[in-house]
């Protein structure tokens, strides 16, 4: 340990005289490990702003929709025959342990008419678990409750915009009457703003209706029991894909679907959208990381051919410790502590001025960054890596001079 | 007489040089003894360096025998020499090799810093070696702010640190001036009466007749071996 913390003192002392050179060398390192750790952190930071997006949706969500039909032979579109029920909701919340709540909607198009306005929007009748599924909040009033459910209630939550295009800002909607399809319906609530769902439509323009009252009111000449979306949460992310298998099969038995029949329903997850946001940028980052990558290697060959520089301007150093008792193995452990010292610093250089450098980009581009601690352990890691990688030829060849050559040398 | 500390049998060095091969030592047989000052002498191509460097562990032999001490050191490892030199030899220079960029004290720990097992107490222990050679009011300053004089006492300093049984001096006034030259033959020589071998390589006969005994080396063979 003694002898270590000399060689680091000798080190720091060795690289101190050539600071110029030194500095000059590390460059490579720094500018490697700067570039990594921005790169990493504009991708971690686009990342969870998409996972941020995506969960805003709502956590750990799973859905079904109606597939494609086939009627002799002939093979309709996604959702071109209606094919979920009631039955189909109720089969999920009994089959499949995986999933917490169960919500269902049919949706619309409406014109809303209030007392002076009126505003074409999507209509979504509903059931009350979907508040908590999609984690969304009301701004004021209340959300549709069982009894509302029940009593085949006329009452209607607004999202924002549809509450910002059919009354008057600062006045208070709870209780003001909006006419949909000539049916009234009074206003008990108003969503907070959601913002845009990853598809780019925007959530807030809508108006949510109990499921009974759209059903039965509404949009009655279609099917009874009919819903076109069917939305859960799973336990747990990790319950995720296991929610979806077990929601595929309580939907095929539901269907009487028989084995090597095509579904007519389709499961996926929000987790889909963030999947594939992820390996979008993966890939970039990955691209990105290869070049900082050859810098890195740049960087080393920089400290290797210093190094060697170093070792034959010391050979006479190296000669005199040699005759005084240094082992091979002594000279090595010099010239590689060395060697990492130059590097780990210029890994720690690189990374303050990577962080900076992402605080800049973020408060100059807008781009959100996250510095995780990982990517710091890692970038000195693979500084010191280099060091020892690049460092370890010069060294050896120290460890080997002859010592009466070594001292010979001029 | 006390007993023997270095024996030679028979030692011959042979280098390869160019196709052909070199005899530099041919035969040479030298026992010294504890406590001896011997010194080794000889013109340029004598074989005087090449028998220092035997002497001094920082070769190894072609063929014949050297005992140092109670050990056979005919045939050991690279590392083992070092261990050896670290421990049994002292060594002085002509150009005294301090490490510039170490102040006087740091260049007498140096020693230490390669012993195993670890020495805890290097400074006192340099210090008190710098006290030996009368520097110990000089340790904070690197050798460029020393006169030469001073740095070889450093370097004896540094030499007697792991307190060696022999101290090997090659040249050791052969950058100094003559008055400062003598100092250093004195220091040696005070050295020597305290009991540690020493063997001077030289080729200047005044300096030679400090020591009790000269070994005469001419083309590789000990031509003439005089005692005081």
């Amino acid at each position: 340990m003694n002898f270590y913390l000399t060689a680091f003192q000798q080190a720091i002392s060795a690289l101190w005289s050539y600071k110029g050179r030194t500095l000059l060398t590390m460059l490579g390192i720094v500018i490697g490990i700067g570039t990594i750790i921005v790169m990493v952190s504009i991708g971690q930071g686009a990342n969870q702003a998409i996972q941020d997006q995506i969960n805003r949706m709502g956590t750990n969500l799973l859905y079904a929709v109606s597939g494609s039909s086939k009627k002799g032979g002939v093979r309709g579109g996604h959702g071109s025959q209606p094919t979920l029920r009631l039955k189909d909701v109720k089969a999920i919340s009994q089959l499949c342990p995986s999933v917490k709540e169960t919500s269902y909607q049919i949706n619309g198009v409406v014109q809303a008419i209030a007392e002076s306005n009126n505003w074409g929007t999507t209509l979504q009748g509903t059931v009350p678990a979907y508040v908590s599924i999609t984690n969304w909040g009301l701004q004021e009033g209340e959300f549709i409750n069982e009894q509302h459910l029940r009593k085949v209630a006329n009452v209607a939550v607004l999202g924002s915009v549809v509450a910002e295009n059919l009354f008057e800002p600062g006045t208070s909607i709870i209780g003001r009457k909006i006419r949909l399809k000539k049916v009234p319906f009074t206003v008990i609530g108003v969503l907070t703003t959601k913002g845009r769902t990853p598809d780019g439509r925007d959530a807030d323009d809508v108006i949510i209706i109990p499921y009974t009252t759209a059903a039965r009111k509404l949009m009655g000449r279609q099917l009874p029991g009919m819903v076109h979306f069917i939305m859960v949460s799973a336990r747990s992310k990790e319950l995720v894909p296991r929610a979806k298998w077990e929601m595929e099969a309580a939907l095929r038995q539901s269907h009487r679907i028989r084995e090597g029949d095509d579904d007519d329903f389709i499961v996926g997850s929000l987790d889909e959208f963030a999947d594939a946001a992820d390996e979008s940028t993966a890939i970039m980052r990955l691209l990105l990381i290869a070049v900082a990558s050859i810098s890195l290697v740049v960087g080393g060959i920089g400290i290797m051919n210093i190094m060697l520089v170093t070792v034959t301007e010391r050979t006479r150093e190296i000669g005199v410790r040699m005759a005084i008792g240094a082992k091979e193995r002594d000279i090595l452990t010099q010239f590689l502590v060395e060697s990492l010292t130059m590097s780990i610093v210029g890994g720690i250089l690189g990374t303050a001025i990577g962080i900076a450098a992402s605080r800049i980009i973020s408060v100059f581009a807008g781009w959100p960054t996250i510095i995780s601690p990982e990517s710091i352990v890692i970038a000195t890691f693979f500084s010191g890596l280099i060091g020892i990688f690049f460092g370890y030829y010069p060294a050896l060849k120290a460890s080997r001079l002859d010592p009466i050559e070594a001292l010979r040398h001029e | 007489m006390s007993s023997p500390i270095i024996q030679l049998d028979g030692v011959r060095k042979i280098f390869p040089m160019g196709g052909e091969t070199v005899e530099a030592l041919k035969g040479v047989d030298l026992t010294i003894h504890e406590g001896e000052f011997a010194a080794i002498m000889g013109t340029s191509g004598s074989g005087k360096s090449t028998l220092m460097h035997i002497l001094g562990l920082l070769d190894s032999l072609s063929e014949g025998r050297y005992r140092l001490g109670n050990e056979d050191v005919s045939s050991i490892s690279r590392d083992k020499r070092a261990e050896i030199r670290n421990q049994k030899i002292g060594f002085i220079f002509q150009s005294f090799n301090l490490l510039h960029r170490s102040t006087a004290l740091e260049n007498v720990e140096l020693p230490m810093l390669y012993r195993r097992p670890a020495v805890s107490d290097r400074r006192e222990i340099a210090l008190k070696a710098l006290k030996m050679v009368g520097l110990e009011d000089r340790a904070d300053h690197e050798p460029r702010q020393l006169s030469g004089g001073q740095q070889q006492r450093v370097a004896i300093a540094r030499a007697l640190v792991n307190s060696p049984p022999i101290i090997l001096a090659d040249e050791p006034t052969g950058n100094l001036d003559s008055r400062t030259g003598q100092d250093i033959m004195k220091l040696l020589t005070t050295l020597n009466q305290q009991g540690i071998t020493v063997i001077l390589v030289t080729h200047d006969p005044e300096i030679g007749k400090t020591a009790k005994r000269r070994i005469i080396l001419k083309d590789g063979n000990i031509e003439r071996d005089e005692s005081n």
